[in-house]
């Protein structure tokens, strides 16, 4: 396959980025979106040029490093799949595919299309940790938790913080990823002690970082690799509420 | 901060104060409509004018009035802060943004479906609320009657009712999302009464005008 690229360079933060447009010969399309990105930078590094810098660590939808934003969509077509998991058969011969940074405030550029999520990170610390103390390990029939309510809990967790529910966002909103990390410890017993704590501070670091408001579009819920759930937001308003009164 | 202050100031108090207004003006509208199909009666309009004689005439009616007026106030002051803060936290766009592929076309269509029903609600107030009110015009039925031999308004408000349907076919759902209710067990609960907000009841104000305009409503007599 061969492919136009129209890809967002940028030095670093300060610098106003444009787009640059590439050819990619030679495309497999057995080959996943970032192996795609590594042939292209092969060639830029024998032409002397700066190669394409992207996030990407684990290459199997496990670590939430690749976001970027593909032909308008967060992590490309398809869903729930992150972009290491997006294979070049899903384009076809003679495309042109515009390759974007995630876009909010939240996640000032890097270099490229590397963005810097650490506002995820400090919203994670704003929560803090589960101070219960758990002592030896307990028999396991101790602490009952019904197989749906595990399930929901689990559900939650899997999020990797990608960050695709903010770049997909027309508000920039991190509801979502908010959302499924105050799920997953609202529902067990393990969270209950810092519940009403946890979620008024994630909150306020979240409208801190300068989030947009969820308008409740779900166009994060499209686009999650791990497919979580609206109604973890909704969770998340429940559980803000009833903490401030 | 005092916490009410806190509450409403933040990303999800301001979230809450936009579907509790929201679904107030909604409910009020099921009382408007009630009292508007008092204008199908073939009485010349009297049924309609003691009504709103009634209305005018009751200081909880009046009280309750002025709350009205401070909700359509504040879902509008507090929507338009939303919107321009969600609007500065993508500080810059995409080259290429496919919303349309993740999301509804009402969703997205919301502020304009907004700024519309607010000039359809400057023009309505216009028409019959302020000579009601400040200038002791008493058959506001003939009024209606006159106003919609015309097919500009006809059509104006025929319009209006269905923006306004666009705006709750997004904002009642939204509204007990936001709230917190949306789960999977009341969803489809959720969207059955939806649909008595965004279609039953525009279709139920669409019926008046239609009415007048084609029936003829009650003898008109002509007003201005
Ligand atoms: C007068 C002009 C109006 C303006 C400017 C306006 C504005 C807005 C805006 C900006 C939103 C938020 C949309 C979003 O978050 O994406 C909204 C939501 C909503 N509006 Fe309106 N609106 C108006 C009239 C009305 C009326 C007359 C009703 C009811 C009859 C109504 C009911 C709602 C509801 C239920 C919501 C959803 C609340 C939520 O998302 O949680 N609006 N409106
Ligand atoms: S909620 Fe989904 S899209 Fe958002 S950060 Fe988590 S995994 Fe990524
Ligand atoms: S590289 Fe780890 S999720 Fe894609």
């Amino acid at each position: 396959m061969k492919l136009t690229l129209k890809v967002w360079r940028q030095n670093n933060k300060n610098d106003e980025g444009r787009f640059v447009d590439y050819a990619a010969k030679d495309v497999s399309p057995d080959m996943s979106f970032l192996e795609m990105l590594d042939v292209v930078n092969i060639d830029l590094v024998k032409k002397g040029e700066t190669p394409i810098v992207f996030d990407h660590d684990c290459r199997e939808g496990i670590c939430g490093s690749c976001g970027m934003m593909i032909n308008g969509r967060a992590h490309g077509p398809g869903r729930g799949i992150a972009t290491c998991q997006l294979h070049m058969r899903s384009f076809n011969d003679g495309d042109e595919i515009t390759i974007e940074p995630w876009r909010a405030k939240a996640f000032p550029v890097l270099k490229d299309l590397m963005v810097d999520r650490t506002s995820f990170e400090r919203i994670m610390r704003a929560g803090g940790y589960t101070s219960a103390k758990t002592g030896g390990i307990p028999d396991g029939n101790t602490i009952l938790i019904p197989k749906p309510v595990a399930d929901e809990a689990f559900d939650a967790a899997a999020c990797i913080g990608c960050g695709a529910c903010v770049a997909a966002c027309p508000n920039s909103s991190a509801m979502l990823f908010v959302g499924a990390k105050v799920s997953q410890l609202a529902l067990l017993p393990q969270g209950q002690a810092e519940r009403e704590t946890r979620v008024t501070r994630m909150v306020a670091q979240m409208d801190e970082e300068k989030f947009g408001s969820c308008s409740n579009t779900y166009a994060c819920e499209a686009e999650c690799p791990k497919g979580i759930s609206v109604t973890h937001i909704a969770r998340l308003n429940r559980e803000f509420v009833s903490a401030q009164f | 901060m005092n916490p009410f202050f806190r509450f409403i100031n933040s990303s999800v108090g301001k979230k809450v104060l936009m579907s509790l207004t929201g679904i107030f003006l909604a409910i009020f509208l099921i009382e408007h409509l009630a009292g508007n199909l008092l204008l199908l009666k073939n009485d010349n309009g009297e049924a309609f004018n003691g009504f709103a004689k009634f209305m005018g005439g009751n200081p909880v009616v009046r009280i309750l009035e002025v709350g009205l007026l401070s909700l359509v106030l504040l879902h509008i002051f507090n929507g338009t802060r939303l919107w321009l803060g969600n609007r500065s936290a993508r500080d810059k766009g995409y080259g290429a943004y496919r919303l349309d592929e993740n999301t509804t076309l009402q969703s997205r269509m919301m502020k304009i479906s907004a700024a519309l029903v607010f000039v359809f609600l400057t023009v309505h107030m216009k028409k019959f609320w302020v000579p009601a009110r400040f200038q002791g015009e008493h058959d506001i039925a003939s009024l209606v009657y006159y106003t919609f031999q015309q097919p500009f308004y006809v059509i104006f408000y025929l319009a209006a009712f269905f923006i306004l349907g666009y705006h709750l076919r997004h904002g009642f759902q939204s509204a007990f999302q936001t709230m917190g209710f949306r789960t999977k067990r009341y969803q489809s609960l959720i969207e059955f009464v939806a649909v008595l907000f965004w279609l039953v009841l525009p279709l139920g104000f669409a019926v008046i005008p239609l009415y007048i305009y084609f029936f003829g409503g009650s003898p008109v007599a002509v007003v201005q």
